[in-house]
């Protein structure tokens, strides 16, 4: 009887109301988020116990959320595949680590250069480049694959991490919303430094750049996420330029005894990006308050 | 004689001030590039990547659309050709055109309407339990091949976890090929892309909620608002709106481009193209089969799509609340 009290009172129940809001409205709003979060929820966790289950209870129905012979044959199995692999598997991990590590670095600094200015100032040219921004994030990438790879092709950055990254780094969600946090800094901050002299690269690196961290943080991800499923496409064809989402898609590309195996490359490619995200939350959100459009 | 001259100086004089004026107007663009200068410097390497990846190949592919072009030999111009064979000739392009509307239509409102009431929702839950629900619900879209396990899920045979499920409970009695009948692919990829769908825009209403003046709801309560949607409706989706307006043209285009989630689904093509989209259509001609005219003519046009319908749901969004 004590317990489900207290259940009730962590549920709101037995405390004074918040301003408008009925008892009836909280209990349907906790049901509501039960059923839809455990929707969004299943196939991930599903996802994380195949990851750990023996071949026998992969195909059980009912599936087991939580693996009765709790194994790390999978990962073992992969491990092994890996090693076996033609261009040693170090070799993708290091592309994938170049790509997502100058590609980030190079957006986060390149897309605030930009922002910069198109947060804070007035000079011709200066609104019909943010249109062209907004409105290059009304159409999809696939849009303009065509013509990008034939750019790519003649300025001769094929089958090079380039034709990853360069094409990254200028993406243009990141400075919008790059651009729109940095509204937010009081422009009497700008004008005192220049009036203590201070150029405005300086004012740039040393009182824009870490007064945005939190927006960093956002464009790391968004970016990141995109470099960690990017399998090079048709931009990279030499297998040593591979990074590592197309090494764990082709073990994936394998039929049923490979289930297991293509259980631990799924939960390796989704437990990363997780992560980050989790670590990096309150700061992200922080950033999209400001990324309201007019 | 004296008209002459007097026209011919008036004439020396206007020229003299052209001249004079198109100098001035150098003068000041010289000025003004000096001024901003140390702007367009930090815009540069943005500018220039940004033209290069982004605005450039929007031009290409209008260009490339009007001609046959391989990557082989030099395009060949053609005209209108490859618009009046995607519009009258190309079934297949029809229906893709179909799937991806009907996809955009279900989707895309009731994507962007549960991005809202989830985070709506979440905004009401204490710190702690607010973070890890908007981590539950926005973790799909960022976890890269998980969704996949749907494969397993609606899997054809018996083993199929939605098949086991229906025959269990009787509904069923003999399994359903959901990835591979045409009457249930449709539904399939629109289920999984509802459970990838809170992404960006549902950050933005999350953290929109979280910056709405909270006095407005005090101030409102003695104004006599009585309940919660009351709130929403008065206070809380006003004030959002530039949230909202983000979040909608976030969720436009991707709804539009729908393409991996078919593709790695229901297969590259879908049995009688039931899955097939106007983006899986574009990558059969441009990376399958090069005709690259074609696929720019196809390109072009979902580009125009995208825009004119992020154009018309701005317009209608802008209205609300004013």
């Amino acid at each position: 009887m004590g317990v489900f009290k207290r259940i009730l009172r962590r549920l709101g129940f037995g405390k004074p109301r918040k301003l408008n809001r009925s008892r009836w409205g909280d209990l349907g709003l906790f049901l509501v988020l039960l059923i839809f979060g455990s929707f969004s929820a299943f196939p991930l966790i599903l996802t994380t116990s195949n990851a750990f289950k023996p071949l026998d209870e992969l195909f059980l129905f009912p599936p087991r959320l939580i693996p009765r012979n709790l194994t790390f044959d999978n990962f073992r199995d992969l491990a092994e595949l890996i090693g076996n692999s033609w261009v040693p598997f170090s070799r993708y991990f290091f592309n994938t680590l170049l790509n997502t590590v100058v590609g980030t670095a190079g957006h986060v600094l390149i897309a605030s250069m930009c922002a910069y200015p198109l947060a804070k100032y007035r000079f011709p040219g200066r609104t019909l480049f943010f249109t062209l921004v907004i409105y290059s994030l009304m159409f999809a990438p696939q849009v303009t694959a065509t013509p990008n790879y034939i750019i790519v092709t003649r300025i001769g950055l094929i089958d090079t991490p380039a034709a990853i990254i360069l094409p990254a780094i200028a993406s243009s969600l990141g400075l919008y919303l790059m651009k729109q946090f940095m509204e937010q800094i009081p422009n009497e901050l700008l004008e005192s430094a220049k009036i203590d002299g201070a150029s405005e690269y300086r004012i740039f690196f040393q009182i824009v750049m870490p007064l945005v961290k939190p927006a960093w943080l956002t464009l790391i991800i968004l970016l990141f996420q995109r470099l960690w499923v990017t399998d090079g496409g048709a931009f990279i064809f030499s297998e040593e330029w591979k990074p590592v989402s197309y090494a764990l898609r082709q073990i994936a590309a394998g039929t049923i005894e490979r289930a297991g195996t293509i259980a631990a490359v799924s939960f390796i490619m989704m437990i990363v990006p997780v992560v980050f995200f989790v670590f990096s939350q309150s700061k992200i959100v922080e950033t999209f308050s400001h990324s309201g459009m007019k | 004689m004296v008209q002459k001259t007097m026209a011919s100086k008036k004439a020396l004089r206007s020229k003299k001030t052209f001249s004079e004026r198109a100098k001035n107007r150098w003068e000041s663009a010289k000025k003004s590039l000096s001024k901003n200068k140390h702007y367009y410097i930090l815009m540069a390497p943005f500018a220039i990547l940004f033209f290069t990846f982004t605005v450039v190949p929007v031009i290409m592919s209008l260009f490339i659309s009007f001609t046959y072009f391989n990557l082989l030999e030099p395009p060949r111009f053609i005209g209108l050709d490859n618009y009046i064979k995607l519009l009258l000739d190309d079934e297949i392009f029809l229906i893709s055109l179909r799937n991806t509307l009907i996809l955009a239509v279900v989707t895309g409102p009731l994507s962007y309407v549960l991005a809202f009431v989830f985070a709506w929702l979440i905004n009401e839950l204490r710190p702690k339990l607010r973070a890890l629900m908007t981590l539950i619900f926005y973790a799909p879209s960022i976890s890269g091949s998980a969704f996949l396990i749907w494969l397993l899920i609606f899997s054809g045979d018996v083993h199929g976890y939605a098949n086991a499920f229906l025959i269990r409970f009787g509904a069923i009695s003999s399994p359903i090929l959901w990835l591979r009948s045409p009457t249930y692919i449709m539904m399939v990829i629109i289920i999984v892309q509802l459970w990838l769908s809170l992404g960006v825009s549902f950050l933005a209403f999350i953290a929109g909620l979280q910056s709405v003046d909270k006095t407005l709801y005090e101030a409102a309560a003695i104004d006599g608002i009585r309940n919660r949607w009351q709130e929403l409706w008065h206070i809380t989706l006003p004030s959002m709106k530039p949230q909202l307006l983000f979040g909608a043209v976030m969720q436009i285009t991707t709804t539009l481009a729908i393409a991996e989630v078919s593709m790695q689904l229901v297969g590259f093509p879908s049995v009688q193209y039931a899955g097939h989209t106007i983006v899986t259509h574009l990558i059969d001609y441009g990376s399958i089969r090069f005709d690259l005219g074609y696929a720019s003519a196809i390109a072009t046009l979902l580009f125009l799509i995208m825009i004119s319908t992020n154009i018309f749901v701005r317009s209608i969004l802008r209205k609300v609340g004013s």
